[in-house]
């Protein structure tokens, strides 16, 4: 857990160094939202281009998962419901700009601003364990066919081959966030270490904050801390770090009160989901249809938050962007609601057809 | 008294583990029986029943993981 912990926080500290955007080595939410741009999802100029990293992930969780015989296609957990939290998740995220990842690389590069971030995600993962311990559950999943767990790998193949050919109907930013990458086989060999890594010690952001309230379990958010310790010592022996402070730092804005509520969405709804945007990518190389969906819902929100005006920028967060946000966070704790009814009646259905 | 089962397979973490907790602080037996499918669930609730005190026995079975836990003597 410290080692993979380490090598993100290293991994991340170097893909700055090589090009990829401050504060921003690793952030699946923000690669998720460039993937979205590169592939016509959304025509925001400055935020296009298929981010190696992210299929990285996928086809890392995805070979090595096989390679230990844990490759289990699994799906069927209120797969819809799981696809429209990811949305919301991604909405909340870019909002804040950056997923829980991201978030702790901006602290480790001296942005204060993530401390906010920090304290809604920390809020939002508290409320989300009050939804556990009522019994909240999206239901369980069942084993499908083998192909189902194949088709986001070879997704993420074809996104590696998009990136390589450069064909026209792919668009690649000429300038902003989406202009600045590492250079391919760093960027691409960086994912597949961290899909792998990742895989094996069950890393999440989400997880760590969860375990420590639900159930006292320092284990993950080990993780957690080994990232933000190994990218702060990179960050300050190549030169990224600072200056610190709260104003003016990159691809971030300082409009505190929206940094949290952004984060304690995304807290929210990783919980509900299971796991932070990370896990729920490795998870979908590893098999998980659920996963898949989640991802391919995030992938959807990342559109959305564009084509609607409602990701931040460094600017600040528009009118639309603080609507979403509330409105996710009402539609989600509605969902979190409304699935703690359900299971008193599944439990009160399973336990007569245990007892005839 | 017939053995007590907690019947997680197909859960995603960490519903197995919130399963097996909440069936544990209400076991009146020494013994608890946590059916689970995933390796990560395995782990999960191998460790949250090992941090608490508990014996963990693990047995593969067809499609997942027995896990016997018995409470500490």
């Amino acid at each position: 857990m410290v080692l993979t912990g380490a090598v993100i926080g290293t991994l991340a500290a170097w893909l700055v160094h090589f090009g990829n955007p401050k504060n921003m080595g690793i952030c699946v939410a923000c690669f998720i939202r460039d993937i979205a741009g590169a592939i016509g999802l959304h025509q925001a100029s400055v935020v296009q281009y298929i981010r190696p990293e992210i299929p990285g992930f996928i086809l890392g969780a995805f070979i090595i998962a096989l390679t230990n015989r844990e490759f289990r296609p699994f799906g069927g957990s209120s797969p819809l419901t799981r696809f429209f939290l990811g949305t919301l998740v991604m909405v909340g995220a870019l909002v804040f700009l950056g997923c829980p990842l991201r978030m702790i690389l901006r602290l480790a590069g001296g942005d204060f601003n993530a401390l906010l971030g920090i304290a809604g995600f920390t809020s939002g993962i508290a409320g989300g364990t009050y939804f556990l311990r009522q019994g909240f559950t999206l239901g369980r999943s069942y084993r499908q066919p083998t192909v189902n767990g194949y088709l986001l790998p070879l997704a993420a193949v074809g996104l590696i081959t998009f990136l390589i050919l450069q064909p026209s109907f792919i668009a690649f930013s000429e300038k902003g966030p989406g202009a600045a990458h590492a250079p391919l086989l760093i960027a691409l060999s960086a994912g597949l270490l961290v899909g792998i890594l990742a895989q094996r010690s069950r890393i999440c952001l989400a997880g760590g904050l969860r375990d420590l309230i639900l159930i006292r379990d320092p284990h993950l958010v080990i993780g957690f801390l080994s990232i933000f310790a190994f990218a702060l010592v990179f960050n300050l022996a190549l030169g990224n770090f600072g200056p610190a402070g709260f104003a003016g730092q990159p691809i971030a804005h300082n409009d505190g009160l929206w940094n949290f509520l952004g984060m304690a969405l995304a807290g929210l709804g990783s919980v509900l989901l299971g796991g932070c945007p990370l896990r729920q990518t490795i998870l979908a190389g590893e098999g998980n249809t659920d996963s898949a969906v989640t991802f391919l819902g995030m992938l959807t929100g990342a559109a959305l938050a564009h084509n609607f005006g409602l990701a931040a920028s460094p600017a600040g967060v528009p009118a639309s962007g603080k609507i979403a946000v509330v409105v996710g966070l009402v539609v989600t704790i509605g969902i979190a609601f409304a699935s703690i009814s359900r299971v008193a009646t599944t439990a009160k259905k399973g336990a007569m057809s245990v007892g005839a | 008294m017939a053995p007590e089962i907690v019947d997680a397979r197909g859960r995603w973490c960490p519903e197995p583990v919130l399963l097996t907790r909440r069936a544990l602080d209400s076991l009146t037996g020494d013994q608890l029986t946590v059916l689970v499918d995933a390796v990560a669930a395995r782990e999960n609730v191998s460790r949250m029943a090992r941090n608490a005190g508990w014996s963990v026995m693990v047995e593969e079975i067809d499609g997942g993981y027995c896990l016997t836990l018995t409470r500490p003597s």
